[in-house]
């Protein structure tokens, strides 16, 4: 409870800035504005910003009323200079985008890029670095806050203040509350289905940010380099990205077979959506790894979730219960999935797929 | 070549928690503890490399209050050689835990150090990065296949990232981070169990380390989660389609 004395003063403290309405206000916005500058570490592909980085402006944008941004573009090439100009009008709250253009980045290794935020950090202060809750981002922040001596908060799922977030913790089953009560730079990994992108009005599409190149000659980087980028396998698939999905259709080990899987993937494509798995499924080998849904996959949030023979475990759960709607089909009607699903239906999946096939309506 | 594991006692992944009135905290008294699942598979793919000829000894770590020492135990009957405990009522922060990892590492000079890619209580995934920062080692996180070549000194790792897999080779020493899909961990046998009983564990403080501790991270409150309103069952299909139609309009 607040006290008497506390409210009282915090009604003076009313009065007087009323009183000096002007001068006070532009004093507290510049000294703001001084202190929040934020540090976006951006991912891209083919010459286009990825649309978790623009979640992750977002969230940076709700650090303070009043704060600078600047993103951070590492890569070589054409495609990197591409992806800096649509970055430089990705959101209206972008005021700077810094590119670094060297082969050294061509590949995404945690050495070079934590090496990389660190320079640009020496140049300009900042007092916020973020980056999405991405692999990439988890493979980087954390060595780069190791170089600056700090702790970094990871998954952050709501911004409080310029230093009070909450963020998940037992897989989601206990959401806490931190304060960020170091100096130097606060460092955060933003779960970006936490904050999502809202569509950019035509007005601010005009405003463009500028455009630096970082000049790399002082970058010294290790003359022996201690690791290299041998390959990468891309699941290349033409169904919607599973992070980013408007309908998430999820199968569990009760799909038995990955001739059976292909229903999942047939109603996914129906609904226009996209497929995940559960740990079951994908060790089971029905699908590859990177569709697993949960605590150690991905973390989803869609408009529309419907898992099919998925039991419910804690840790499935923990990366879908931000979902808007949860369908749940299962056998088993004790099955925990149904405790945090909005519709469950109990039945046989491999009746009520095809059944689901032919009575919804075609997509628009 | 020795290898250093970290591995961390948490909440068993089965139990469902509980999130302590006073909002300080998730109750932890009276509840099964293990060790984290990402550590058990650390461990078993560093008793991997032992067996296959490519380290000599396999050196278990653990950090926390004196009950740590169960889970040195079930990582020694597990098959590592010995065991080091940092005793310490305090939790740390993942910095002072890397911190303490790697002034471990300039003690005993390991060749690899494995950790899980992250603990399922803090959820906080960033333990691992840390140390190869500290000792500027490179890292392999969330490693999902590892090849040594003793030759060149030098781990083959492949890594699960968005969208697919990617493969680094890294030079030794080097920090690397386990994911779920790297191995399946062994079960202790009963004889095993009875021989870790015998295997060195040797004991140590933070003090004794000399690392500085940071706690520039405070915990506020810990709260439960919203919790979603319960939702109805449906009897048939059309029935459901009617609700996501009518009801939710997301179809």
């Amino acid at each position: 409870m607040m006290t008497r004395a506390f409210l009282l003063k915090a009604l003076m403290k009313k009065t007087n800035h009323l009183i000096s309405l002007n001068g006070f206000r532009s004093f507290s916005i510049t000294n703001f504005s001084r202190c929040i500058s934020t540090l976006i570490l951006a991912e891209h592909e083919n010459g286009c910003i990825k649309a978790q980085t623009v979640s992750t402006v977002v969230a940076a944008n709700s650090l303070s009323e009043s704060s600078s941004i600047s993103l951070l573009l590492a890569g070589s090439g054409s495609s990197l200079q591409e992806a800096a100009s649509q970055a430089a009008s990705c959101h209206p709250s972008v005021s700077e985008v810094l590119v670094a253009d060297s082969d050294k980045f061509e590949y995404p290794l945690a050495e070079t890029w934590a090496k990389l935020v660190d320079f640009v950090r020496k140049q300009r202060e900042y007092s916020h670095i973020l980056a999405c809750s991405s692999s990439f981002g988890k493979n980087v922040l954390p060595r780069v806050a190791a170089i600056l001596d700090v702790s970094p908060v990871t998954d952050v799922v709501k911004i409080l203040g310029s230093n009070e977030f909450i963020r998940p913790i037992y897989a989601g089953n206990a959401l806490c509350t931190v304060r960020y009560t170091g100096p130097g730079p606060c460092i955060l990994t933003i779960r970006t289905t936490s904050f999502p992108v809202t569509p950019v009005t035509a007005d601010s599409e005009s405003k463009k940010a500028t455009i630096s190149q970082i000049d790399l000659s002082d970058f010294k980087e290790d003359s022996d380099r201690k690791s290299r980028y041998v390959g990468q396998s891309v699941q290349d698939t033409e169904r919607p990205d599973l992070g980013s999905a408007r309908v998430v259709i999820t199968g569990g080990r009760a799909l038995k077979s990955v001739e059976n899987f292909k229903m999942i993937e047939k109603l996914a494509e129906k609904l226009g959506g996209a497929v995940g798995a559960t740990r079951a499924a994908v060790d089971a080998g029905y699908v590859p790894n990177d569709l697993q849904v949960g605590q150690t996959g991905k973390i989803v949030a869609p408009e529309l979730y419907m898992a099919f023979g998925v039991s419910g475990a804690i840790q499935h759960i923990a990366g879908i219960k931000d979902s808007k709607v949860i369908v749940a089909v299962n056998k088993d009607s004790d099955a925990p999935i149904f405790q945090v699903a909005d519709y469950g239906l109990v039945g046989d999946l491999f009746e009520v797929i095809p059944e689901l096939m032919e009575k919804l309506p075609e997509k628009k | 070549m020795k290898i250093l594991v970290a591995v961390k006692r948490v909440v068993d992944y089965a139990v469902k928690i509980r999130v302590k009135h006073d909002k300080s905290g998730v109750d932890t008294n009276n509840v099964k503890m293990s060790m984290n699942p990402f550590c058990e598979i650390a461990l078993e793919e560093a008793l991997r490399i032992k067996e296959a000829g490519f380290a000599k000894e396999v050196i278990a770590v653990s950090i926390g209050p004196s009950q740590c020492v169960d889970t040195l135990r079930t990582g020694l009957a597990m098959g590592a050689d010995r065991g080091i405990h940092v005793e310490t009522s305090s939790s740390f922060l993942p910095l002072t835990i890397a911190k303490i990892l790697k002034s471990l590492a300039d003690v005993e000079n390991p060749g690899l150090i494995f950790l899980g890619k992250q603990a399922i209580d803090d959820d906080c995934n960033q333990t691992g990065q840390m140390v190869a920062a500290l000792l500027d080692w490179p890292q392999a996180t969330f490693a999902s296949k590892v090849v040594l070549d003793k030759d060149k000194n030098v781990a083959t790792v492949d890594r699960e990232v968005d969208g697919g897999l990617e493969t680094l080779s890294v030079d030794l020493p080097a920090v690397i981070t386990t994911d779920l899909r790297l191995n399946q961990p062994r079960y202790a046998t009963l004889p095993n169990i009875m021989k870790a009983k015998s295997k060195p564990i040797k004991k140590t403080t933070v003090e004794d380390l000399k690392v500085d501790i940071k706690s520039d991270i405070e915990i506020i409150e810990v709260t439960e989660p919203p919790k979603r309103k319960s939702g109805v069952i449906v009897s048939s299909v059309d029935e459901l389609i009617d609700k996501l139609k009518n009801e939710a309009h997301v179809v």
